[in-house]
């Protein structure tokens, strides 16, 4: 594992310290509440670039994973009690087999028609929750309001603790995805993504690593889910099973850098500002014009920077030093 | 069997619907051994290495490694086990540095980077790309992407190593440089399955040619042996090699 400049470190440590010192210092609710969302689609862009960025299979439809992270947990704090806690790690575990369940019969989908299997998957699971009574179908789940604590991953009087409980997740699913691309793991991943056939000639069990791709993806995405019903205490399958939260991910992480552990927080730092202040700023009249923005974006990225904005940060940096 | 024997085909078929791609070959390599596969475009020669390297399920036939049985075994197994290859068309992986390509090969026998690194940079030393490390798989030549995935190979630890046409679309320079590289290979005392068309090259390489047309082995000898056998001039060589043997 190569070994970190004291120049990272510091840069890591100050942008950390920022970050805890933050909602401290601008307490405007609205503001915490944009940061919050954007680490939540940080850790989803961090979450998808493991299976997308690195393994090379493009998901369309990530958001079956966060609603199926969602659910579980919502359905068992609502149905028989459990700990929303216990519920985070259920859901994973539900998203991973989920995950691994739809990910084996479409080992040998590649490129495009993998991406179409997703769409096809996620829009599946939607109309699936959309239609199952057990899980109130289109009226969704509403979680009752308990004792503010962090034991009950419930807290009312400020969003300052999910706030940093979501930090924390992020910096979870950085962690893994650092180690993940330092690791045989994701060294093979790069390979599968250039071609099957060379992965295989250098030994790599094709099937099984895009499976452990899916499977860390899904459950990351899951966990959010989770976080995601505990902060807005309400979920539908319109809300949290939407093909659009999907391509934003695909869209934040191929803005940030696709295959980079940081893009796809920047990527999100990025976009889900400018789709919450527009949605300020021209109020109902406004709808849409993120994603002309986000196009804007995306074709400028696509044309000048294919390696997303990280890659730009990265050749900076290598300009310097070379 | 005898216990030198490295690879062991017996009566291999490979149909693609109505095509037989490879019919009813057999041939085996002994152990140091290098063995040339010839034969004209569409002789089944790719299909051969995918069929022996898993990347193909033989229609029937049989193909073992040093005695066992490795027929219905998936491609990464065999690799595993010891078989390493190339590619016709050259296949590196374009957004990783020359280093990590070779490192993702070395993985195959360590589970972690570090070692893998330093087995990495012992192998990019002996087939001569060392000062190109930092490079990624894109910007190389087609000689060097050629060397590149030899390297890959043997990072592998391989104890067979299949090269499918890695001198094809060279300069002279460049194949000479290839030739030179695989003589060091067989001097380690690796075992070489080679598919080549440069014919100079397949002569000064051979233990052993094995010639196919049309799926089927028409001929297995001796370089020199090969080279002068009627059907294989008719077949492929052309009419320059039957002045050469005459």
């Amino acid at each position: 594992m190569k070994k970190f400049t004291t120049k990272q470190i510091s840069v890591t440590g100050i942008t950390l310290l920022v970050l805890l010192l933050f909602p401290l210092v601008i307490t405007q609710t609205y503001i915490i509440h944009v940061m919050i969302l954007v680490f939540m689609f940080g850790m989803l862009g961090v979450a998808w670039n493991i299976m997308g960025g690195y393994a090379g299979m493009f998901s369309f439809g990530q958001a079956a994973f966060f609603g199926i992270g969602a659910y579980t947990s919502s359905f068992l704090v609502v149905t028989f009690h459990v700990n929303p806690w216990i519920g985070l790690i259920a859901g994973g575990v539900v998203a991973a087999v989920m995950a691994a369940a739809i990910g084996y019969p479409c080992s040998n989908l590649r490129g495009h028609y993998f991406a179409i299997a997703t769409i096809a998957f996620g829009e599946i699971v939607r109309i699936f929750f959309n239609n199952w009574k057990l899980v109130n179908a289109a009226e969704g789940i509403t979680l009752p309001m308990v004792n503010e604590s962090f034991t009950n991953f419930m807290f009312h009087s400020s969003k300052l603790p999910y706030y940093y409980i979501i930090l924390s997740f992020l910096l979870i699913a950085l962690v893994i995805c650092y180690f993940v691309a330092h690791s045989k793991m994701g060294y093979y991943f790069r390979a599968i993504k250039e071609s099957h056939d060379v992965a295989r000639a250098l030994g790599v069990n094709v099937v099984w690593y895009r499976l452990i791709a899916i499977m860390i993806s899904a459950f990351l995405s899951a966990m959010a889910g989770t976080f995601y019903a505990q902060y807005i205490l309400y979920i539908d399958p319109e809300s949290v099973m939407l093909l659009a939260i999907s391509i934003q991910l695909v869209l934040i992480s191929m803005l940030g850098g696709a295959g980079t552990v940081m893009g796809p927080v920047i990527g999100a730092a990025i976009l889900i500002p400018i789709a919450e202040f527009t949605r300020i700023w021209l109020g109902h009249k406004g709808t849409g014009v993120d994603m002309l923005i986000y196009g804007f974006l995306i074709t400028l990225i696509s044309v000048y920077q294919p390696q997303g904005i990280w890659g730009l940060f990265a050749n900076i940096g290598k300009k310097k030093n070379g | 069997m005898d216990k030198s024997t490295c690879l062991d085909v017996k009566g291999l078929s490979k149909w693609f619907g109505g095509l037989a791609a490879n019919q009813d070959i057999t041939f085996s390599v002994e152990e140091g051994e290098i063995v040339s596969v010839i034969g004209p475009n569409g002789a089944g020669k790719s299909t051969l290495f995918n069929c022996i390297t898993g990347f193909y399920k033989p229609n029937s036939g049989k193909v073992s490694f040093f005695g066992k049985d490795i027929t219905k075994f998936r491609a990464d197994r065999i690799c595993k086990l010891g078989i390493a290859r190339t590619f016709q068309i050259v296949q590196v992986i374009s957004d990783m540095t020359v280093l990590e390509n070779v490192v993702t090969g070395a993985l195959i026998r360590y589970t972690s980077i570090g070692p893998a690194k330093e087995k990495a940079e012992e192998i990019l030393d002996f087939t001569g790309l060392n000062d190109k490390k930092s490079f990624l798989g894109t910007e190389l030549t087609i000689a060097d992407k050629k060397r590149l995935e030899v390297s890959m190979a043997l990072a592998l630890q391989p104890r067979l190593l299949m090269l499918d046409e890695s001198m094809a679309g060279l300069t002279i320079v460049e194949l000479h440089g290839i030739i030179g590289l695989i003589k060091k290979i067989r001097d380690k005392g690796m075992t070489l399955i080679v598919v080549e068309h440069v014919m100079e090259a397949v002569m000064e390489i051979s233990d052993r040619v094995v010639v196919l047309n049309s799926g089927k082995k028409i001929m297995e000898g001796l370089p020199k042996e090969v080279v002068s056998c009627q059907e294989v001039i008719q077949a492929y060589l052309g009419d320059k090699y039957r002045a050469v043997c005459k």
